[in-house]
């Protein structure tokens, strides 16, 4: 989705501010919203895909002016709500009005070590050959999908060159909106600085996504 | 400070609607305490597991995991070939794994090209190596002009490099992890690895920064 989320080429948002000696977290409740985003995503209510969407979603306004785990806090409201966890009457309330669902899975302290190291993995075995080998020239489509898409605007229409392939691949797309994983081949795109920005651009410059099969075409 | 934006106060919102239908929104703060609470009291999470969650990445995993990795790949020919052809594997024989690290590709910063990471349309980033990113990471500002103006972004970082030196952005759009290795400073032959990953800063490995050279203090972006 075209949301405030994409903000690859956008002005105004001034310099980049750093802050000395950075605590990882700034206050207590963002070390809860981070710990209880992961402990939801753990149970297997949502995909990882989901829960970008979920953040995207929210309105740009709200979007650019929140903190970033105010904005993972929202998202994981969004999803639970989505899933039918929690309902929106309880979220108002602050608290829980009705005994919860049965979940496949809630993570434990014992387990949370191998979950990390788990991780999730979205490399799949491939359906088909990939399409492009490295060196092609490609020329990513132009899609503008209300829901969650993975290629940039400021990379859409653009043609570019295949640097790197990854095997195949969860298909965000599709996975973010209960169509499955639909895995795809993945390839790193490169594009010069002048094709994405035109005139003026530094021509030293590359810039590379990475990018599943069905948002490329051979250019 | 977290904000996107740095100076906007957390009341801003106070007045704002959402879609579950609050007339009112609950100071951010409330808000996350009011989730936890409704999660633990269905079942679905264990404050424990918050816990052990928010432990991991406050004291085990870091940067320093990165800087040993860069490290080695300065000290040994033979792993550094291993993580060019095979990062994901090479880091994981130093037992650097799991989430957010689970396709992992170096890349290797030269006179000829700087590398450059950013995740314009979220924060991706590699946590097994680098740990939790910085709040300038998932800002808007990084995020919007690293893709477009890189060498203006790494002004403000102190970095200046010669136009010869072309820069190479990797937009993490996918579930792939870019750790750059950043160049080994003059005068460090000799070092052992441990001496030479207190070289390496995370911002080095993210593309914002040069590793130092031995004897300057540690500056922005060691943690």
């Amino acid at each position: 989705m075209n949301g405030a989320q994409d903000l690859g080429g956008m002005h105004g948002f001034g310099p980049v501010v750093r802050e000395a000696d950075e605590p990882l977290f700034h206050a207590p409740w963002e070390r809860r919203a981070f710990g209880v985003t992961l402990a939801m995503g753990a149970t297997g209510s949502w995909t990882l895909d989901a829960s970008r969407h979920a953040r995207e979603s929210l309105p740009p306004a709200e979007y650019l002016c929140a903190s970033y785990y105010e904005i993972w806090a929202k998202g994981l409201e969004r999803l639970v709500v989505q899933a039918g966890l929690v309902g929106a009457d309880e979220l108002a309330a602050g608290r829980s009005l009705r005994p919860g669902a049965r979940l496949a899975r809630v993570l434990s302290a014992e387990a949370v070590p191998a979950a990390l190291a788990r991780g999730g993995p979205t490399e799949r075995e491939p359906a088909a050959a990939p399409r492009f080998a490295v060196g092609d020239r490609v020329r990513t489509r132009v899609i503008n999908p209300a829901g969650h898409t993975r290629l940039p605007r400021y990379a859409r229409g653009k043609t570019g060159e295949i640097a790197l392939r990854h095997g195949a691949h969860v298909f965000p797309d599709a996975n973010a909106h209960r169509g499955g994983e639909a895995p795809q081949h993945l390839y790193t795109v490169r594009f010069t600085g002048p094709e994405l920005w035109g005139e003026g651009a530094d021509p030293t410059l590359t810039v590379s996504i990475d990018a599943w099969e069905s948002y490329l075409d051979a250019a | 400070m977290t904000a996107l934006h740095q100076d906007e106060p957390e009341t801003a919102h106070a007045d704002e609607h959402d879609d579950h239908g609050h007339s009112h929104l609950e100071p951010i703060e409330a808000r996350v305490k009011a989730l936890e609470s409704i999660l633990v009291e269905k079942g679905y999470v264990e404050p424990a597991a918050i816990d052990a969650l928010i432990e991991t990445y406050e004291t085990r995993v870091g940067p320093r995991n990165g800087a040993r990795v860069v490290a080695r790949a300065w000290e040994d020919p033979e792993f550094r070939a291993a993580l060019a052809a095979d990062a994901t594997a090479a880091i994981a024989t130093m037992g650097f794994v799991g989430r957010q690290g689970e396709h992992m590709v170096a890349v290797f910063n030269t006179p000829e090209e700087h590398h450059l990471v950013v995740c314009t349309l979220c924060s991706c980033y590699p946590w097994p190596v680098l740990g939790l990113p910085p709040t300038w990471y998932k800002s808007a500002p990084y995020r919007s002009r690293a893709v477009m103006d890189p060498r203006g972004v790494l002004a403000e970082f102190g970095v200046v490099l010669p136009e010869t030196t072309a820069i190479r952005v990797w937009d993490s759009t996918a579930e792939v992890r870019y750790l750059v290795v950043p160049m080994r400073p003059e005068g460090t032959e000799g070092l052992d690895e441990e001496r030479l990953a207190d070289l390496v800063t995370r911002d080095s490995m993210i593309g914002t920064g040069l590793a130092r050279t031995p004897g300057t203090a540690a500056g922005e972006g060691t943690r």
